[in-house]
């Protein structure tokens, strides 16, 4: 159904007939809307334009969608394309976003190869919570994936509280690139601090700072930010090198905040030094603007990569699984091996989104990846369209929506009018409960009218609109 | 003739219920052979036996020389064995054409990573296996279906397809389990000259199971009978229809 062209439009190749964008009206609204999405920060109020169109609060709302999508879409390759039900998909986020921030804090990753070592880990990791998948279907198989959802969050929490920080949130450094060749080069010695200018959010000052000789004594070098205060050591913008007999012989500091800053050498234990100071340039993604520039274009082309997946070989093979597993077993589809793909590739999905969402916050926690996100990304996925390759763009962008937008809109005027209907209840106890009244509410006529999603809604409204005037 | 495959004396058992007792024939390559029998007598257990859905305690399962026995069904695919089912095990929620790719499976290579980007070698590759499907949906004249999704379809059509898709395997030796179940005449008919032409154009061995008895007469070069999971009976329609065992176990016995 959803193949139907408008007149006139005949497939003459195979080519054609399997494109995803048939006519040239298809791929120019597909990259108009990609254009848009490219543009909306440029001409946002805090925007390098000034022009001020778009309100902040959107471009970061469109970012967090385009994170969750992700997420979502890895959950719909395993759940809607594959049919193996999955509520652990929260805590593959977890090892996504703790995967990548700690090897940025303790190995020295940077935020590029962060990110593809940590969804090969999450795939990982994915594929031995797959393998109970063996034995059972449906029902028990969510058991056992509840399983993951209780014992990633507890092994982050408490095992590897040394690298995760436990119950408080872990600060992840920004992602760069560079720094670029150094365009400054300083002395430093005890006597005279430096003092620079920053100033740039997107191309900040990088220093580096390396002591001439460390013989006798024990260095400190003390960083000074615009606001008066001296960077703690630990601090993820700043990363200290150490001798063999742990002593300072050096630091990296990332200056991002517009003022001056001062940088000084003192020593502990009397002595002098001499240091040299280097400052270059790099572009840094620490601005909420910059950090969609990283989501949103790879959101994009992990939706374009999943349909292409399931529009092939191995996609085929999950849907034969899904549909018909003793079917697929019995022509030569090997349906555990399969099914194990399935939650890898689910689980890099997941893993993506989970890192996307530690460096987009910059500062980690794991109230954000407990059972509840893990439900409610199913709810996101039944209410797109489980098992369309727009499913999880659909249902992502319209829960977040209601929760971000429609929600804080009817609040003022439902906790006014809900009290009085509903006497006998506390006004307290009701006004806490509209949220997830109305999730839950959505949820419901959402299950009740369209269960197949809004995504097979938007097809037929496309086929009625490639058709019209007619209607068949 | 070559003998394709060779059920050597299977017994199976579920429990203390025995659906197969040292049960044996030989399937020459390129014959249509047919297998009847009583409702229960065991006949899609014994094909669920051959392409390895159930693994018999005793005996042996010989293909193409090989002892298959103890291979896991997908492998067993791969060697050329396809099959359809007595009760339609389609893809429901897929098109027709993607239940023929998807049976391809065995003879595409694009993996993963080749397939998420799908270009070159994988367009290429996909472009190759749907002009062999779209030959297979020329030939079961289905053409008008080709992207309706499988589950709206009828019951009669659905059967076609599922044919379909076994050949979409390029079998060598093809399992139908009641191909015609449920058909009107017409269909029958319609169904019978499909496994007609296959045997004739490809030379594919094909074993079937059947109810109409009339029609397996008609088709088959041999048939073997089955009761109570035991073979009854072995030979051509002509052997088997004068056949005092055969006749016993469809028509019951004569009062003297």
């Amino acid at each position: 159904m959803a193949n139907i062209h408008p007149a006139g439009v005949f497939d003459t190749t195979y080519e054609e007939d399997m494109s995803i964008d048939r006519t040239a009206r298809d791929k120019l609204w597909k990259n108009l809307a990609f254009l848009a999405l490219l543009l909306a920060p440029l001409v946002s109020v805090s925007g390098p334009l000034g022009l001020g169109w778009v309100s902040d609060q959107y471009i970061g709302l469109i970012a967090r969608i385009a994170i969750f999508v992700i997420a979502v879409q890895g959950l719909n390759i395993l759940v809607g394309y594959t049919g193996q039900i999955s509520l652990g998909h929260a805590a593959f986020m977890a090892i996504g976003a703790y995967g990548s921030a700690i090897l940025a804090r303790e190995l020295g990753f940077s935020f590029w190869t962060a990110l593809p070592a940590s969804a090969l880990l999450t795939g990982l990791i994915g594929l031995l919570f797959g393998l109970p998948s063996l034995r059972v279907k449906g029902f028990y198989l969510a058991m056992a994936t509840l399983a993951a959802q209780f014992i990633i969050p507890w092994a982050l929490r408490y095992p590897m509280e040394d690298l995760t920080g436990g119950t408080r949130p872990l600060n992840v450094p920004a992602p760069m690139i560079g720094p670029f060749a150094s365009y400054a080069d300083d002395k430093l010695s005890n006597d005279e601090p430096l003092v620079f200018e920053a100033g740039d959010p997107y191309f900040v000052d990088v220093i580096s700072v390396s002591l001439e000789s460390v013989a006798g004594g024990s260095p400190v070098i003390e960083v000074v930010n615009p606001a008066g205060d001296a960077v703690p050591y630990g601090d993820v913008s700043m990363t200290v090198y150490r001798d063999a007999a742990d002593k300072v012989t050096g630091l990296s500091y990332i200056a991002s905040k517009a003022g001056a800053y001062q940088v000084s050498i003192r020593a502990e234990d009397g002595g002098a030094f001499e240091a040299t100071v280097q400052r270059s340039k790099a572009l840094s993604f620490a601005t909420s603007i910059a950090m969609y520039y990283i989501i949103v274009p790879l959101a994009v082309l992990l939706m374009f990569l999943a349909r292409n997946i399931i529009r092939t070989r191995t996609g085929r093979a999950f849907i034969s699984v899904r549909d018909n597993d003793l079917a697929a077993e019995l022509l030569g589809i090997n349906v555990f091996t399969y099914k194990l793909r399935a939650f890898f590739l689910s689980a890099v999905y997941a893993g993506i989104a989970g890192c996307l969402l530690a460096y987009e916050r910059n500062s980690l926690s794991l109230d954000a990846f407990q059972l509840d996100t893990s439900i409610e990304m199913l709810a996101m996925l039944i209410i797109g369209g489980a098992g369309f390759p727009l499913g999880a763009m659909f249902g992502v962008t319209f829960i977040r929506l209601l929760q971000e937008a429609m929600i804080p809109t009817l609040r003022p005027w439902l906790s006014d009018w809900l009290p009085q209907l509903l006497p006998f209840v506390d006004a307290v106890n009701i006004t806490s409960a509209i949220n997830p009244i109305l999730f839950g509410g959505t949820l419901i006529i959402f299950l009740v009218l369209e269960p197949r999603g809004i995504a097979h809604r938007w097809e037929v409204f496309k086929v009625a609109w490639k058709l019209r005037p007619y209607s068949y | 003739m070559p003998v394709k495959l060779h059920v050597n004396k299977i017994s199976l058992s579920f429990g203390g219920i025995k659906a197969l007792s040292e049960v044996e024939f030989q399937v020459n390559a390129g014959e249509i052979f047919a297998v009847i029998g009583p409702n229960g007598a065991g006949k899609t257990s014994l094909i669920n036996s051959i392409n390895g859905f159930y693994t018999p305690q005793e005996g042996s399962i010989i293909f193409e020389g090989g002892d298959i026995s103890h291979m896991p069904p997908y492998k067993r695919a791969a060697l050329g064995i396809s099959r359809t089912f007595q009760n339609i095990a389609l893809y429901t929620n897929a098109t027709v054409l993607d239940n023929l790719m998807a049976a391809r499976h065995i003879h595409m290579k694009t993996g993963m990573m080749s397939g998420a980007l799908f270009w070159g070698a994988a367009q290429r590759e996909e472009i190759a296996h749907r002009r062999r499907v779209e030959e297979i949906i020329e030939f079961l004249e289905m053409e008008h279906i080709r992207k309706s999704i499988v589950g709206t379809l009828s019951y009669g059509l659905r059967k076609r397809v599922e044919l379909g898709r076994a050949l979409a395997l390029e079998p060598t030796l093809l399992l139908l389990d009641e191909p015609m179940a449920g058909m009107n005449v017409e269909e029958k008919e319609d169904m019978a000259r499909f496994i007609l032409d296959i045997h004739e154009l490809q030379g594919t061995t094909i074993m079937l199971i059947e109810h109409d008895i009339g029609l397996v007469m008609d088709i088959s070069h041999r048939i073997a009978v089955i009761d109570f999971g035991v073979k009854i009976g072995e030979g051509a329609p002509d052997e088997i229809s004068r056949d005092e065992a055969v006749i016993t176990a469809y028509l019951g016995e004569e009062e003297v």
